[in-house]
């Protein structure tokens, strides 16, 4: 166990100022190697509007970073940049493609003294790299692109994803989750469980043409087909983009158009996330988000089906050369409508029994985050729902920081170890890691000493985590 | 088309010489014997049982023509019939009129397997009263109506004991009333109506069979189905008064499976005068001289066979396209076990939900046998002095089918398979295993292990994973065990198999022997002090993991941890002679001198 207290927490000024994008761009050296051509390099450029010169200054810049702390290390070339004045990240998605994010504090001169420790290397490294496999998700490598249409497609395509993507980054709010990237799982008793599994594999039997299916509920997965880097990942699009989008059916009123559809005589709550708003409308058209996922040998783009009734949703992945037609949209919903709305009812109704069963006492009160590199599961007691704009946390942000503190010393060992961190404002902070695991408690007991803090962390294994394997 | 007669006639018939002008026949239905009679018992009185060995020859002198004869139970007492009103007994016995009850009777039926007797009274005949016998007395049971179609006028006899017959189907006796149709009443075919006759309470109408013609019947009653013969069309029905029609009103039931034929018959021509190369005759079925007796009995006078009728099921798979009917229906015969095996292996060629159907239907009869097992299992162990009645113990019939046959006959030849795909294979096993489940049937750990098998094959990890973060596969020694060597394929199983042995809680040595295995030593020793276990850990075992390890503190850290617990629990830091730690001591000295040994405290 090593200790580290107590520790001051940073940035205890009565103002905090919150980092947003000063620019992000991304280039590709080998596109304009001769003088005067630099410009070609240039794939994308955040702000837009930015000077021609500046822009190719700030590349070149980077550019000269990167080439001359290859020399110390070529294998791992430079991650991120520090200076007075902000900071900068590099990552190299693909062969001579970077990508570079240079952060800012909102709202302030850049002028002012920086508060060092207020971005995490880890956490915006991590940003920079979901921003990347998010592109990929939508549109397959840069190098694809490439091949398709040449650094015009590639430029086309990179301006077109990267100009709304950006409005959606909020990099106030990113922290130890967005280092995880984990998925969050829908606790579930065996039974019905089984019955989804049930439901996944008749409705792959009966509409042949669905390749993946990947189930949700409550935001929460369940059940994914793709193979679990694709599933992260496409998790992360629909929890922070597609579902806080649509609102809830149930909520809407009488005469609104999203009210549920009736099937024959069947009332199911069915309806389509992306594709056809209306299936019922002549004008309808059934085109669907497309999307890449990894093949043992590549890459297979897919169209991208969500149909969600009440809080469950479905993802039905389809190969995209085949042409999604009305009939099959409505063989679909038909299909599957009923059935899912059925199974919303009955994961609730499960779901609400174990709750009553567990007791109000296996509610947590610890505020904790648990991540499980194996299987990605995260859980947050932390975190407050998310929504379309910002991922809200019950904790102060000088814990999170913390928090990511202690996962950059995890990450630098591999054997199991824990951290126990008394910060000024009377918080214990426990990082512990075993095996493959991380779990982080925030304590707020005032006058507990290292001991009683130990004890409070083993008793909250022993009640919230007895069903796994956690060395203590 | 011989694989659609679901019908056939018995491969050893009960044989006897065929009716003539010399020769009577006659049949007891209460001890299933035929009696051929030569002229008047004078040349000879040939008895032929259900089996060879009750078979009875002897003679007697003719006294006129015989027009009933039969044998007490257990061929005690011979009594002949040659008027109406006088039976002779050929030993001198004394009668003793025990009850009498004076009825105008038309005509009866008796149900030797029952012991009931039925009694048509009034004019039309349609009133008809039950008396049950039982160790010697004679109790009338309340009398019933039979609905006539059309009530003659004037009155007359219009109820035939030819229409009336009385069976036991599935354990209850069931009178069976073949109501033709009448041009009169707007019937346009025949149907049968079943009685039941229970043995307190009143009798009621319990299910209309549509015939869905007309025509001559003759009704048998095989393996708790009701089979119609059709004389003028040449075939049979079935009906079973458990399945459930759907389309139909209550209690009301269509034939299960289409018309079809009794299977084909040859008579193998045999005695002395036959050339052995002489191909068999072909039996005329349907005969007009066929005569059917309850339940399951068709005798044929004039050429000498009495067969008994038997159910054929394979040709029904093919015959009921409905899986779930078909399977509610094999699950209720006799000999069905194989068949089932059959559909379920031919479903598993077929759609998911077909599939699911299926299972389901399959294990609800099997948790209904585990329930049964299980009360008995109970009744036993709280003695037999409970309840009112000493509890059966229940019979597993040939419907059971539970996990191993499955596995045997149809899962694990499913698996191998050629050309399946394997999402379909998965989903398969899947289905079944949801089944059980929501039986609340324990699955077999040869389940898992199959399912585990495919998926490693298909290198399906992810999936695997998933299964097993939600439990479907449940915890148990050997699939933790199973993980353990997937590690080297799969390093997460590694994870997922601690958890296992974690959540059993029974299985401490195991997660030491891993850690172990892993140089996870100091986590080793760890984990069996947060378990209580390290009192009675082999110290050997823990200074041989540190020892390989090569880290020279580690292996200090964990010999003065174990000098602790000897002090602790010896008050002394050596370890005993059984431990066999000797050189590990003289490693120790070696390392760290003798000085850093711990010394024993004094007191």
């Amino acid at each position: 166990m090593l200790m580290i207290s107590p520790r001051m927490a940073s940035g205890m000024q009565e103002k905090q100022y919150t980092p947003s994008l000063l620019s992000f761009f991304i280039y590709n050296p080998t596109f304009g190697p001769r003088e005067g051509e630099e410009e070609k390099k240039i794939l994308f450029y955040h702000p837009s509007e930015v000077e021609k010169n500046e822009k190719i200054r700030n590349v070149g810049l980077c550019e000269a970073i990167v080439q001359f702390t290859r020399t110390f290390c070529p294998t791992k070339p430079a991650k991120s940049l520090h200076t007075q004045k902000n900071r900068q990240f590099f990552f190299e998605p693909e062969d001579n493609f970077w990508i570079v994010m240079k952060p800012n504090k909102d709202g302030k001169p850049p002028t002012i003294e920086y508060q060092e420790e207020e971005i995490l290397d880890t956490v915006y490294g991590a940003v920079v790299r979901q921003c990347y496999s998010m592109y990929k998700l939508f549109n397959g490598t840069f190098g694809r692109a490439m091949e398709a249409g040449g650094v015009e497609l590639l430029t086309q395509k990179l301006e077109k994803f990267f100009y709304r993507y950006l409005q959606t980054l909020h990099l106030q709010s990113c922290d130890l989750l967005d280092v995880f990237g984990g998925i969050s799982f829908f606790p579930l008793d065996k039974m019905t469980y089984l019955k989804i599994q049930s439901f996944v594999n008749k409705v792959e039997e009966s509409l042949s043409l669905i390749k993946y299916t990947a189930f949700l509920y409550n935001d929460q997965l369940i059940w994914s087909g793709l193979e679990q880097d694709d599933m992260r990942i496409l998790y992360k699009y629909l929890t922070t983009s597609l579902f806080p989008r649509h609102s809830e059916p149930e909520l809407a009123g009488r005469d609104s158009p999203l009210r549920p559809e009736v099937a024959g005589n069947l009332l199911h709550y069915g309806r389509f996330l992306t594709g056809p708003t209306n299936l019922k409308d002549p004008e309808a058209k059934f085109r669907f988000p497309k999307i890449f996922v990894s093949t043992g040998d590549g890459y297979e783009e897919l169209h991208l089906i969500v149909y969600k009734a009440m809080s469950a949703a479905a993802c039905f992945m389809i190969s995209a050369s085949v042409e999604l037609t009305r009939e099959f949209c409505e063989q679909l919903d038909g299909l599957v409508g009923p059935q899912l709305t059925l199974l919303a009812s009955d994961i609730c109704e499960q779901f609400t029994i174990n709750r009553r069963i567990s007791g109000p006492e296996k509610e947590p009160q610890f505020k904790f985050i648990y991540f499980n590199h194996m299987n990605l599961a995260e859980k947050s007691t932390i975190h407050m729902r998310k929504t379309a704009s910002v991922c809200l946390t019950s904790v102060h942000p000088d814990l999170m920081k913390i928090l990511g503190d202690i996962n950059c010393d995890f990450a630098r060992v591999d054997e199991d170890e824990e951290i126990i961190v008394k910060a000024m404002t009377d918080y214990w902070v426990v990082g512990k890691k075993s095996d493959q695991r991380e779990l982080y408690v925030i304590l707020n007991q005032k006058n507990a000493n290292l001991i009683e803090v130990n004890e409070e962390v083993k008793r909250l294994c022993a009640t919230q985590f007895n069903n796994i394997f956690f060395l203590d | 088309m011989s694989e659609e007669h679901y019908l056939e006639l018995c491969e050893n018939p009960v044989q006897f010489e065929h009716a003539s002008s010399v020769n009577n026949v006659f049949f007891d239905e209460a001890n299933k014997q035929v009696f051929a009679v030569r002229s008047g018992g004078a040349t000879g009185v040939v008895v032929k049982g259900p089996d060879d060995k009750s078979s009875v020859a002897f003679r007697m002198d003719d006294k006129g023509e015989v027009k009933c004869i039969k044998f007490s139970i257990g061929n005690k007492i011979l009594a002949v019939q040659r008027t109406s009103k006088s039976v002779v007994f050929p030993d001198k016995r004394s009668l003793k009129l025990l009850k009498s009850q004076s009825i105008n009777v038309n005509w009866y039926q008796y149900c030797p397997e029952t012991a009931v007797i039925l009694l048509s009274t009034t004019v039309q005949g349609n009133i008809l009263q039950p008396f049950a016998f039982r160790s010697g007395t004679m109790s009338k049971m309340s009398k019933f109506e039979i609905e006539l179609p059309v009530v003659p006028k004037p009155a007359k006899l219009s109820l035939s004991e030819r229409d009336i017959a009385m069976a036991t189907i599935y354990g209850q006796l069931h009178v069976m009333y073949l109501k033709h149709h009448s041009r009169t009443a707007n019937s346009t075919s025949a149907e049968v109506v079943l009685y039941h006759l229970p043995r307190e309470g009143a009798c009621k109408k319990s299910h209309v069979l549509k015939l869905n013609t007309t025509g001559k019947f003759a009704l048998n009653i095989v393996d708790n189905l009701v089979v119609v013969h059709h004389q003028s069309s040449q075939t049979s029905l079935i009906f079973d008064i458990k399945l459930k029609e759907p389309d139909c009103a209550v209690n009301t039931h269509q034939p299960v499976l289409p018309a079809r034929s009794i299977h084909p018959y040859r008579i193998p021509l045999s005695g002395p005068a036959v050339v052995p190369s002489q191909p068999p005759v072909p039996c005329q079925l349907y005969s007009s001289s066929w005569s059917v007796f309850q339940p399951d009995i068709i005798i044929s006078a004039s050429e000498g066979y009495l067969w008994y009728l038997q159910v054929k099921l394979p040709p029904t798979v093919n015959l009921l396209q409905d899986k779930g009917k078909l399977m509610d229906f094999l699950l209720r015969r006799r000999d069905c076990k194989m068949v089932i095996l059959s559909v379920c292996s031919q479903s598993t060629r077929g759609v998911l939900p077909v599939v699911a159907t299926v299972f389901d239907k399959l294990n609800q009869v099997y948790k209904e046998y585990l329930e049964a097992e299980q009360s008995y299992t109970v009744a036993m162990e709280s003695g037999p002095s409970r309840g009112s009645a000493a509890q059966k113990r229940p019979v597993r019939t040939q419907a059971v089918i539970d996990q191993s046959d499955m596995y045997t006959h149809v899962l694990s030849s499913f698996t191998e398979r050629k050309g399946v795909s394997h999402k379909f294979i998965i989903a398969v096993l899947m289905e079944y295993i949801r089944s059980l489940n929501q039986f609340q049937i324990t699955v077999q750990h040869y389940l898992y292990e199959l399912v585990i098998k495919t998926l490693v094959q298909h290198n399906l990890f992810y999936m695997l994973h998933q299964f097993l973060q939600y439990h479907v596969l449940s915890d148990s020694k050997p699939l933790a065990c199973l993980l353990l060597s997937l590690e080297s394929t799969y390093p997460p199983a590694h994870q997922l198999s601690l958890d296992m042995l974690k959540r059993l809680s029974t299985a401490n040595d195991e997660i030491v022997e891993v850690l172990l295995s892993k140089q996870q030593v100091l986590g080793a020793l760890r984990f069996i002090r947060s378990v209580g276990g390290h009192d009675n850990v082999s110290a050997r075992k823990f200074l041989d993991a540190a020892r390989q390890t090569g880290d020279q503190m580690l292996f200090y850290t964990v010999f003065r941890s174990f000098q602790q617990r000897n002090q602790r629990l010896r008050g002394s830091p050596g370890f005993n002679p059984g431990e066999h730690c000797e050189e590990h001591v003289v490693h120790f000295k070696q390392l760290f001198g003798e000085q850093a040994l711990m010394k024993p405290s004094t007191v």
